[in-house]
């Protein structure tokens, strides 16, 4: 692509394609069903009413908006640019997800729908999906692949708890790429009265654009919030990158400001040079899966292939197609850590700030640790902190050899 | 006439309707599959349909996700599925064979070289099932100049609206999926399969094959009275899993035995096949 429109904030267009990547690779039963959902979505998005019941649920469900912390011993540690950390680890149900699950919510009454089906990884989509689910009473069905209720046990009970059925899956891998499998199979069999709540900005259009819109909020609060702390625009953004939802949300309010640079961070699991790990943008390549088209990580003969990381979030081999474009096109940097270095920055933000991240979260941190040295200390960083950690504890302790 | 016209007119002409089973390329090994592909013409098979292995079948339920597996782990590769339709036109060369799968193994080796593949080795027609009409003018155009049919699908989802999105374009036949679900999961209702096809037919002249929720050589002959094609997929795939220890000629017998229930149900029909 040689000439680039003025803003880089204006996709999808029509079709549901940011550049090359994105459109509806669906079965036909499920197409009139996303023309639909397309037609309520931007009808919603219009919609004073909509905006202001999202808007308070935001408020005073989720706690936002949640704070833009500086913090300063992490910052000293590193001997670099200022640390901040938006904490969405602060939100209901501890991190980002609940953002999207509101509105998508919301949107699921508004077109009628009466059963809500998700798909979770590490749990954190499951749980949220469950909590939105039980505040407005209507049942709901989680995937999970069998691994994932193995490392996530904590988060299996949470969902139960919240009134949602959790369908272990045990096809493939059983974890993320499968879960999703199984809950678009849900989906078919059930077109009339279920909606299904995408966790991830991924999967066929309008979920990719319309998951980023619902996940915006995080990235214009740290836009204003860095101007109301710091008086300018970070110099470097970054966050970490699964099927890449916060990332998106954080990024997103900043592509169009050139001196701010951007970095997501993908899963290396064992090493992006082993076959386990989930660096799908640094490795894979072009490919359809789960409705749109985007990297992948897969073949020659175009199987997709297994991702390995860690952070069961981060655990899946695919990615949104948004990412994909932002990566072609150079706005933003994709970099990638172990689960070695992942473990090493939740220990380190544990210690030094009293907050236990997210295992996902904590990839991000790993990619500040290397670069936040290189910068001034008049120069800032505003890191997504997607969620708490609280849910990794049991497969931090094994990864560490402690016995709970 | 493309072989897919030429069957359909010449089961027209016979007044009964065709019996189209489903095995995936390479289930449970490259040479059983072979075997069976060349068992399925004298079994009863009017058409093939041959699917194409995938890691994520998304449309699919249990028994075609299995076998799908089952011929990946047996090495399966699209050059392979090549081959084996190839080796199968050599030795006939009136039975269609449509490919049946997923896009991104296609995606993976360029709609246009794929295409091409395909024409050259005997292939009539594609269903790609996650390839919709708003996606699909990528290997829309490459098949029509290599005169192989994209077969669409149309569902009880699809309104009368969208019937006329989904046919341009359309050649060969329609397959319509007579359950809202995936393969081998429920049962059709006949009374709603009977008049989707009424309403599709106002619309199309090209012949309909129902599929995904066939299991029986009753189900069968019910779909035969009222559509032009019945497709049996999970039920013939299902017999490949549980015979796959007996060896090959075991596994070839079975499948060919349920294909000839289903083909001689669908036969016993001729003649009482009332148009809906």
């Amino acid at each position: 692509m040689n000439t680039l429109p003025n803003t880089l904030r204006s996709g999808p267009d029509a079709t549901g394609h940011f550049g090359a990547y994105g459109g509806r690779f669906v079965a036909e039963t499920l197409m009139p069903l996303l023309l639909e959902l397309e037609k309520a979505y931007e009808a919603a998005k219009r919609d004073p009413a909509f905006q202001k019941e999202l808007g308070e649920l935001l408020t005073h469900y989720a706690g936002r908006e949640s704070p833009l912390y500086f913090a300063p011993r992490l910052t000293e540690h590193f001997g670099g640019a200022k640390i901040y950390l938006k904490r969405e680890d602060l939100n209901h149900t501890g991190a980002h997800k609940i953002n999207n699950c509101l509105g998508q919510i919301l949107l699921a009454r508004r077109m009628g729908k009466t059963r809500i089906i998700a798909e979770t990884g590490a749990g954190s989509h499951g749980v949220a999906t469950a909590t939105v689910a039980a505040r407005f009473g209507l049942p709901c069905v989680v995937y999970m692949g069998e691994v994932d209720t193995e490392r996530q046990r904590p988060n299996v009970f949470r969902m139960n708890l919240l009134g949602a059925t959790v369908r272990p899956v045990t096809s493939g891998a059983r974890t993320l790429k499968d879960a999703m499998n199984e809950a678009l199979r849900d989906w078919v069999a059930n077109v009339e009265d279920t909606f299904y709540i995408i966790g991830s900005a991924a999967g066929p259009h309008p979920y990719p654009g319309m998951v980023r819109d619902f996940q915006l909020v995080i990235g214009n609060e740290t836009k204003a919030q860095m101007l109301e702390q710091e008086g300018k625009l970070p110099d470097l953004v970054v966050a970490c990158v699964g099927g890449g939802s916060n990332a998106i949300g954080m990024f997103h309010p900043f592509v169009d400001d050139p001196d701010v640079q951007i970095h997501g961070v993908e899963a290396a699991g064992e090493g992006v040079d082993t076959p386990r790990h989930a660096a799908t943008i640094s490795k894979g390549s072009p490919g359809v899966l789960h409705g749109s088209r985007s990297y992948l990580l897969q073949d020659a003969e175009g199987q997709v292939q297994e991702a390995h990381s860690i952070s069961a979030g981060l655990d899946y081999p695919g990615v949104g197609p948004e990412h994909s474009w932002l990566k072609d096109i150079g706005r933003v940097k994709y970099f990638s850590a172990t689960d070695q270095e992942a473990l090493d920055a939740f220990q380190l933000l544990s210690k030094l700030e009293g907050i236990i991240p997210a295992l996902e979260s904590a990839h991000a941190l790993a990619h500040v640790a290397r670069v936040a040295p290189t910068m001034r200390k008049d120069q800032s960083i505003a890191i997504c902190l997607s969620g708490r950690g609280d849910k990794d504890v049991f497969s931090v302790a094994e990864a560490l050899g402690a016995k709970l | 006439m493309s072989r897919i016209a030429a069957r359909f007119a010449e089961l027209k002409a016979q007044g009964r309707a065709a019996f189209v089973p489903f095995v995936t390329a390479g289930d449970p090994d490259f040479e059983t599959s072979r075997a069976i592909l060349d068992a399925l013409p004298g079994a009863g098979a009017d058409v093939i349909e041959l699917g194409m292995p995938f890691s994520d079948p998304m449309a699919d339920g249990p028994a075609v996700q299995a076998s799908s597996l089952r011929a990946l782990n047996a090495g399966a590769t699209m050059a392979r599925t090549m081959e084996l339709v190839r080796g199968f036109r050599k030795r006939d060369d009136k039975t269609p064979i449509v490919l049946m799968g997923y896009y991104n193994p296609v995606h993976a080796r360029g709609a246009e070289a794929f295409v091409r593949e395909a024409a050259d080795a005997g292939v009539d027609g594609l269903i790609i099932v996650d390839l919709p009409p708003e996606e699909d003018a990528v290997l829309l155009k490459p098949a029509q100049a290599a005169g192989i049919d994209i077969i669409r699908l149309v569902t009880p989802t699809t309104h009368d609206a969208r019937l006329a999105k989904v046919l341009n374009g359309a050649s060969g036949y329609l397959y319509y999926v007579s359950i809202t679900g995936v393969t081998g999961t429920k049962s059709f209702a006949e009374d709603e399969v009977k008049a989707a096809l009424a309403r599709i037919r106002k619309a199309t002249k090209l012949p309909i094959a129902v599929g995904f929720g066939i299991r029986t050589p009753a189900q069968a002959a019910q779909i035969a009275r009222i559509a032009d094609a019945a497709v049996v997929g999970s039920a013939i795939v299902n017999v490949v899993a549980e015979k796959q220890g007996a060896g090959r000629d075991a596994i070839v017998a079975s499948v060919s035995e349920l294909c000839r229930a289903l083909a001689d149900s669908i036969r016993a029909e001729s003649g009482a096949k009332v148009r809906a």
